[in-house]
């Protein structure tokens, strides 16, 4: 049983900067918690301040109920998986392993020492590599070493800085279900720092969206992708990502830069008081209506584009439209655009059809969407508009059960597998 | 067209090497074959020996010149290893502190030994051999470390630091959170990290002080603290009308033994430890 609870901390380094900034979170026991946001936001600060590495400026952190500010990291019984790994180069893989364990020697006689090896070892398909030294392995073979050291001992919570971001794609993608599978496996409270929205998606329990130091949004991965609290949340979350279009808002139309459509009932509200919003479209709401069956296009509405370019990936095809975006909005979505590490490149809708589709480069192609789904946002503060709370708490208690269903069968199957 | 280039390049790059070896090891081996020369072919203006003698190493180990040179191997012995621990431990604290630590003065110190460094060590000498002779210095162990420091010191810290640098310092945060303590993390982690760099210094700063002869000559007068070097210095014939050409050249010999050895054992570390702060691991 772990918990792990951050209640308003904050870093400031010397020079003043907060680079986390009042971030509140509270993982539950046996949970897997991802921080992601982009490059600089302060998540390995916080990885490394929740293990000790970095002093806490004000702010409290409690393990299991205690508060720990003050502890050195070694009497925090975390383990950590650093970014570049940090094997120990003079120590054999058996050894970098057995470090851990070693440094509590009066706890483990040598032939347990050995046998919680092995079996770390055989979790991590690393048995015959055992002998070889790090400087030999390939990286993913490193990446395991890590994360070896971290399981072999009783750790009270993993945490990971980015443990896939050195290995290619293809191994980026085998070792993270790895990851889930071992964190279903051992039901171990983890923290996992990453930037790839991808990763956090697919790894986490809930996941906690950071901006410039400060917590946007703490919650399930389904959560954030339908119902973000703010224009950052939506941006960030999904790929390719959400299409902001500015909208002036008549009456109960909404005039957007690729068309008329009408206000959805539940957005009304949300929109008065607002001549101008930010509207948010994912890509896959869009449909090619030549090949969209008759009996949807009911709900939507349908628009005409130009289309400049398309990829066809087999399994869907992205359309590009350019658009010229409207001046007010224009600066909200720049400063967006860097936030996300952008590139500041021209405004342009990406749509994601159907790969029946028969659209191709300099078409003029009919496509429908269905505004009920469309996000609204406040183009001063960046606030969703439509977001429905009731929504949002039903998506959170779901969640939150098949968490605990998926940890309770994990444990039955572990408590099969090692006989009391 | 490339190969013919590179076979070219190659013989000229062979051609290039041996002269300057030739250059090089030209009077090494005439300081050889000198010492093997029996006293009455000392002066034959050959380069062999006629007949091979192992006379002169008789006379410097148990003959006439035993006695200044023995006392004078063993003077040079205990004083080069003293000013190598004294001058590798203070650098050791000094560029662990340069590499690791943020502190107003950093550069300054680095600058400091480069100057220190590059001092022309004949201007210090007299004023020092004034102070060591009031003070009780002169011509005592101490008297030549203490100098000896000076000149290993700045080479020393600049290429501890060097080293210090590129070592992984995550690493020792690692083994923190492993459940080492500071010291635990330090010893198991750190020093083995560590110990070529320091093992590279130590032999550098060895041979330094092993072949001064300014501070050698100057701040001794008997066989109390006189090194190797000066000692060469006062080797005297057999008899008044024969020069000491033999002995010395033996004795040169037997001090270059050390050195050679020691580089052929660590030729690699040796390299590695000086290319350590240019080329990134
Ligand atoms: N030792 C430090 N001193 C001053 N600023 C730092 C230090 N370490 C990190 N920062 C700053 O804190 C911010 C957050 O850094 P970090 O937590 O490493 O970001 P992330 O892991 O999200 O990319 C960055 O803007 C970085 O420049
Ligand atoms: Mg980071």
């Amino acid at each position: 049983m772990s918990e792990i609870k951050l209640e308003h901390l904050v870093k400031k380094y010397g020079d003043g900067f907060a680079a986390v900034n009042d971030v509140s979170l509270d993982i539950r026991d046996g949970e897997f918690m991802i921080l992601v946001g982009p490059s600089g936001c302060g998540k390995s600060t916080l990885l490394r301040m929740v293990v000790g590495l970095e002093d806490i400026t004000s702010g409290d952190l409690h393990i299991n109920g205690e508060r720990v500010n003050d502890k050195a990291p070694r009497d925090r019984n975390l383990a950590m998986v650093f970014q570049n790994y940090a094997l120990y180069p003079h120590l054999s893989v058996y050894e970098n392993i057995a470090f851990p364990l070693r440094l509590q020697r009066s706890r483990h006689p040598e032939p347990e020492i050995d046998e919680m090896v092995r079996r770390a070892a055989g979790l991590l398909e690393l048995e015959e590599h055992l002998e070889r030294k790090p400087a030999n392995l390939s990286g993913g073979q490193r990446q395991r070493v890590a994360m070896g050291r971290a399981l072999v001992r009783d750790a009270d919570a993993f945490l990971f800085d980015e443990p896939l971001s050195n290995l290619d794609a293809k191994l980026r993608g085998q070792m993270r279900t790895e990851i889930a599978r071992i964190q279903r496996r051992l039901g171990t409270t983890t923290i996992y720092v990453t930037h790839d929205q991808t990763e956090a998606m697919t790894l986490g329990d809930r996941v906690a969206v950071l901006r410039r130091g400060i917590l946007q949004q703490c919650a399930s991965p389904r959560e954030l992708y339908e119902q973000p609290v703010n224009l950052f949340v939506a941006g960030f979350i999904g790929s390719p990502p959400m299409n902001f279009l500015p909208g002036r808002v008549e009456g109960d139309v909404l005039h957007l830069p690729i068309g008329d459509v009408p206000l959805p009932e539940a957005a009304r509200a949300a929109a008065t008081g607002h001549d101008l919003l930010i509207a948010g479209i994912r890509p896959e709401l869009f449909e090619d209506a030549s090949v969209l069956d008759r009996s949807r296009q009911a709900g939507g509405v349908l628009v005409d584009l130009d289309i400049d370019v398309t990829e066809w990936l087999g399994n869907e095809l992205y359309a590009y439209v350019p658009y010229e975006p409207d001046p007010a909005v224009r600066a909200k979505l720049d400063e967006l655009d860097r936030d996300l590490d952008g590139e500041g490149m021209r405004t342009q809708l990406v749509v994601s059809l159907d790969a029946q589709s028969r659209v191709r480069d300099g078409d003029r192609a009919r496509l429908w969407f269905d505004p009920a789904r469309m996000h609204l946002f406040d183009p001063e503060s960046g606030v969703t508009l439509t977001r429905d709370e009731e929504v949002a708490a039903r998506l959170d208690a779901e969640n939150e059960d098949l968490r605990q269903g998926s940890l309770e069968r994990a444990r039955r199957a572990a408590d099969r597998a090692v006989p009391a | 067209m490339d190969r013919q280039l590179s076979t070219r390049a190659k013989v000229g790059w062979a051609l290039g090497g041996l002269a300057i070896l030739v250059y090089a090891l030209f009077p090494v081996a005439w300081i050889v074959s000198l010492s093997l020369k029996a006293p009455s072919d000392l002066s034959n203006q050959q380069f062999l020996p006629t007949r091979f003698s192992l006379e002169n190493y008789r006379e410097i180990f148990t003959g006439n010149a035993s006695e200044l040179f023995l006392s004078a191997l063993r003077n040079s012995v205990g004083i080069c290893l003293i000013a190598t621990f004294i001058s590798v431990v203070l650098a050791m604290f000094a560029a662990y502190a340069i590499a690791r630590l943020e502190f107003p003065g950093k550069r300054l110190i680095l600058s400091t030994a480069l100057a220190v460094a590059i001092f022309p060590v004949i201007s210090i000498v007299t004023p020092l051999f004034n102070l060591w002779r009031q003070i009780g210095l002169y011509d005592t162990w101490p008297g030549l470390i203490i100098p000896y420091l000076s000149l290993t010191l700045p080479i020393s810290i600049w290429t501890l630091s060097a080293f210090f640098r590129e070592i992984p310092w995550e690493m020792e945060q690692a083994a923190q959170v492993d459940g080492a303590t500071n010291w635990q993390a330090f010893r198991k982690v750190i020093v083995p990290l560590a110990a070529p760099g320091v093992f590279t210094t130590a032999i550098i700063s060895f041979f330094i002080a092993w072949n001064d002869f300014v501070y050698g000559i100057s701040l001794t007068s008997t066989e109390r603290a006189r090194p190797v070097p000066a000692a060469l210095a006062f080797f005297t014939g057999s008899s008044q009308f024969e020069l000491p050409t033999g002995a010395i050249s033996a004795a040169a010999v037997i001090v270059t033994i050390p050195v050679v050895v020691l580089i052929l054992l660590f030729q690699r570390r040796i390299v590695a430890g000086l290319t350590n702060g240019a080329v990134k691991g």
